[in-house]
């Protein structure tokens, strides 16, 4: 207790505070620009902290990926482009509620969920880091294969209207996926001889094009803006902030499963933000007394997905500052900062480097609830660009900066090729009624399923039925019901319902003579 | 007078400005050097990048600017580089082996050759470490050997990769040994402790730096280095052990081919003097400091061919 109270101390001052202010608001905006990720916005900040003492140089950079997880859902609820990947589920409501002249709700409402998740993940990091990191060397190859299953599940849950659109559109996905250097085994598969091919076709270039192309193809088209311009709010953005603060601390149930999935996935090596922020939302979802009303504009998706991703961001270090393992890939970055200082992960970061530990725990805390006047006064002024800006200005504008955004992914002209080639097959994909979402989502999970599936094959190369490895311990077998219990409560209504009425059409045809 | 002082000053200026490229290339560095870094931030490739830069930024005097170009475990940022950079030591590149000599040979294209650059040095190898979780039933290197004899294929090794160091150094043991185990390749070094900690596999096949991370939670059973580990005192290393297996990631640097010697000798320098004043840091992680530079360079290439080039022709063959 002494330590936390020393490390309180510690980063308790102007210096310290200031530093977190310019991490978070540095954050914010590359978290927000298409194309630069949370990994990004850290690799490209940290040559800054190295003339910075360890402990303000892991504030620093603890702030600037807090901001840029919650930075990605701005682009994501005023463009329907996931800033980064972990803010993917904040279109799927953010976008329409946007549409609906709600812009300025959804974003409130984002904010309050980010600050909540931010500060959960701390509580979870400080309280409970050991128990729940024994959790995290619990999920092997079979569990991680259950686990990207059960996302695939949400498949159903995304094909507003069609099933088998939406399992064409996850097929696809998975197929994208495959394309490149496979992760297991090491041959290249569909690059054609293009040796640059090799890299396959990273996430955040499939996302951009699938998202962002196809909505600027049908701005264009239609020649106006899809925002409403006149986003006047009722009663003025702070009567909004009120709005959506009595809506989640009223029934915070919502926050608080969100908040838990978020800690859980977090900790699943490999899962990262994201797989969390799509299961939260389809979990949302599941137990809304409303589901239909998700995708069409539920603030309820939205508080979701942010709080969840924000308490990955915390959450997910468990693994890394107990035993070296980074729950996300933002994490591998902050695990080579720490050996660069000579921490190494384990008991001894919680005892002889106890204060720096506990102090940068603590600052991701405070850097959370800077994003609430950050946020708010960030987000009104992003608000007010997009929607006051004439769309003939917006389009070109947007069209630039995903391009850029996309070529400074990886310094690499092909992916923006790549980018503009998926967003044209998006936009006609999309008129057949072909969504982005189950495609952005077989390409993060078909990976995930495929690295699990093989590695528990060839671990099992000596039993005599190896697929039962599939199931051979009790934390597996759990999640393969879970999965089978994911399909049916997708299935059964549709299909009770149809039955139903063939049932009726037969008893109407007997008693027609 | 005048007009004969101004043709004078005339031709003057016309001489400097023809001398200026010499003089240049006798200042080299006079602008930013961009160091690319094959791979994703935060794996050993990039977090050596990171101790270098200072140092190298205020050795050479001008910017070191560290960029990412990930992508098909080296191969696209490599046959770009190959394909694209120019000859002026103002574009090098992180070069890792068993990688370049590796992928070239097991894929139809990969874009790059592995001699198609001018390799100024290799800094630092980590050495290949085989590491057991803490209960496991192994205690020793001739427990595991003992076990997979009488029961072949039943111990898996994790490793990071597919043909790579770890890879290889697997396939270089069941040789040794005479033994047959099951390699589990994962993707990078990310979730090997993972694995070690939560008993998926029999253990892994990594580089020392993970064999020091895990002192805690893990058992090295051994090293495959010419000499113990500084980092690791108490590991025996293969060669103690009676198996001839020295190997594991070589990291260095390169530029285009005919990038004047002058300019590979400065940045040889550079790196060498960079070296000695982060190997404090650098060692206790468990990376082997090196300064293998010019003729050196080719014949550890040469070394390394003749070691790896069999056992990959053979995996090819059986693909």
């Amino acid at each position: 207790m002494d330590m936390l109270l020393e490390a309180l101390f510690s980063i308790l001052t102007l210096e310290g505070l200031v530093t977190i202010l310019c991490g978070v608001t540095a954050g914010l905006f590359i978290g927000a620009l298409p194309g630069l990720t949370a990994t990004m916005a850290l690799a490209v900040l940290l040559p800054f902290t190295f003339t910075m003492s360890p402990l303000q140089g892991l504030m620093a950079l603890g702030a600037v990926y807090m901001g840029a997880i919650y930075g990605g859902a701005f682009t994501a609820i005023l463009i329907n482009t996931p800033g980064t990947p972990s803010s993917i589920a904040t279109t799927f409501d953010g976008y329409p509620m946007a549409r609906q002249g709600r812009a300025y709700e959804a974003l409130a409402a984002a904010t309050i969920a980010s600050v909540v998740g931010g500060i959960v993940g701390v509580a979870f990091l400080l309280l409970l880091a050991p128990p729940l990191a024994r959790l995290a060397v619990v999920f092997g190859p079979a569990e991680m294969f259950w686990v990207a299953l059960l996302g695939l599940t949400l498949v159903a849950s995304l094909s507003s209207g069609s099933l088998l659109k939406g399992l064409l559109g996850g097929c696809i996905g998975m197929l994208l996926s495959t394309i490149g250097v496979s992760p297991i085994g090491g041959e290249t598969r569909f690059i054609f001889g293009i040796p640059a091919l090799q890299g396959g076709i990273a996430l955040i270039v499939a996302l951009i094009g699938l998202f962002v192309v196809p909505e600027l193809i049908s701005m264009a088209a239609q020649g106006r803006g899809a925002l409403p311009e006149s986003g006047k709010l009722q009663g003025g953005a702070g009567s909004a902030i009120g709005r959506m603060g009595r809506h989640i601390f009223g029934k915070p149930i919502n926050l608080i499963r969100s908040c838990i999935i978020g800690q859980i996935i977090a900790i699943i090596p490999g899962a990262g933000g994201n797989v969390t922020s799509l299961v939260a939302y389809n979990e949302a979802r599941r137990f809304s007394r409303d589901p239909a009303s998700f995708g069409k504009g539920n603030v309820d998706g939205v508080i979701a997905s942010e709080s969840s991703n924000n308490v990955m961001v915390a959450g997910s270090m468990v693994p890394l500052l107990t035993l070296g393992i980074p729950g996300a890939p933002p994490d591998a970055i902050i695990l080579g900062v720490l050996l660069m200082h000579g921490l190494r992960p384990g008991l001894d970061l919680f005892t002889e480097t106890g204060v720096l530990t506990n102090g940068f725990i603590l600052s991701m805390g405070f850097a959370a609830m800077f994003l609430l006047p950050v946020g708010l006064l960030g987000g009104r002024l992003i608000h007010r660009v997009v929607v006051k800006t004439p769309f003939y200005f917006l389009l070109p504008s947007i069209a630039m900066v995903t391009i850029l955004g996309t070529y400074a992914l990886r310094n690499s002209m092909i992916d923006v090729f790549i980018m503009l080639l998926l967003g044209t097959a998006g936009y006609f994909l999309r008129l057949i009624g072909i969504q982005a979402a189950p495609i952005v989502l077989g390409m993060i999970l078909g990976v995930i399923a495929e690295k699990g599936y093989v590695q528990t094959m060839l671990v099992a190369v000596v039993d005599p039925i190896p697929w039962l490895r599939l199931v051979a311990n009790p934390l597996s077998i759990v999640l393969a019901c879970l999965v089978v219990l994911s399909v049916a409560t997708t299935l059964l209504p549709g299909w009770l319902e149809r039955s139903g009425r063939m049932a009726k059409v037969d008893s109407d045809e007997e008693k027609s003579p | 007078m005048t007009r004969a002082t101004t043709r004078w000053a005339g031709s003057l200026t016309l001489m400097v400005a023809l001398g200026m490229p010499g003089i240049a290339l006798a200042e080299y560095p006079e602008q930013p050097i961009t160091y690319t870094i094959p791979f994703d931030p935060g794996g050993e490739s990039d977090v050596t990048a990171r101790f270098q830069e200072p140092h190298l930024e205020e050795i050479l005097g001008v910017d070191v600017n560290v960029n990412h170009r990930p992508g098909g475990g080296g191969a696209v940022g490599w046959s770009e580089f190959q394909n694209t950079a120019e000859p002026t030591g103002y574009e090098m590149i992180g070069v890792n082996i068993p990688h370049i000599i590796a992928q070239p040979i097991m894929r139809e294209n990969a874009g790059y050759e592995t001699d198609g650059w001018k390799i100024v040095t290799f800094f630092h190898t980590t050495p290949n470490a085989l590491i057991v979780p803490k209960d496991s039933q192994f205690k020793t290197l001739d427990d595991l050997v003992q076990y997979a004899k009488k029961n072949p294929q039943a111990v898996t090794l994790g490793g990071s990769g597919t043909f790579s160091a770890n890879h290889l150094g697997a396939l270089r043991l069941e040789r040794e040994a005479g033994i047959d185990v099951t390699y589990i390749p994962f993707t990078g070094t990310g979730p090997l402790p993972a694995a070690v900690q939560g008993n998926h596999v029999s253990g892994i096949f990594n580089y020392s730096m993970l064999g020091v991370q895990m002192q805690d939670n893990a058992r090295v059973l051994a090293v495959a280095s010419e000499e113990r580990v500084p980092a690791l005192p108490d590991v025996p290393t293969f060669k103690e052990l009676g198996y001839d297996i020295v190997g594991g990631a070589y990291r260095g640097v390169a530029v285009p081919k005919g990038t004047p010697d002058a300019i590979v000798n400065k940045l040889e320098d550079a790196f060498a003097k960079t070296n000695e004043r982060i190997a404090e840091k650098q060692e206790p992680l468990g990376f082997v400091m090196t300064d293998i530079t010019d003729g050196e360079v080719d014949e550890v290439m040469q070394q390394l061919k003749t070691a790896y080039q069999p056992i990959l022709e053979e995996a090819k063959a059986n693909q």
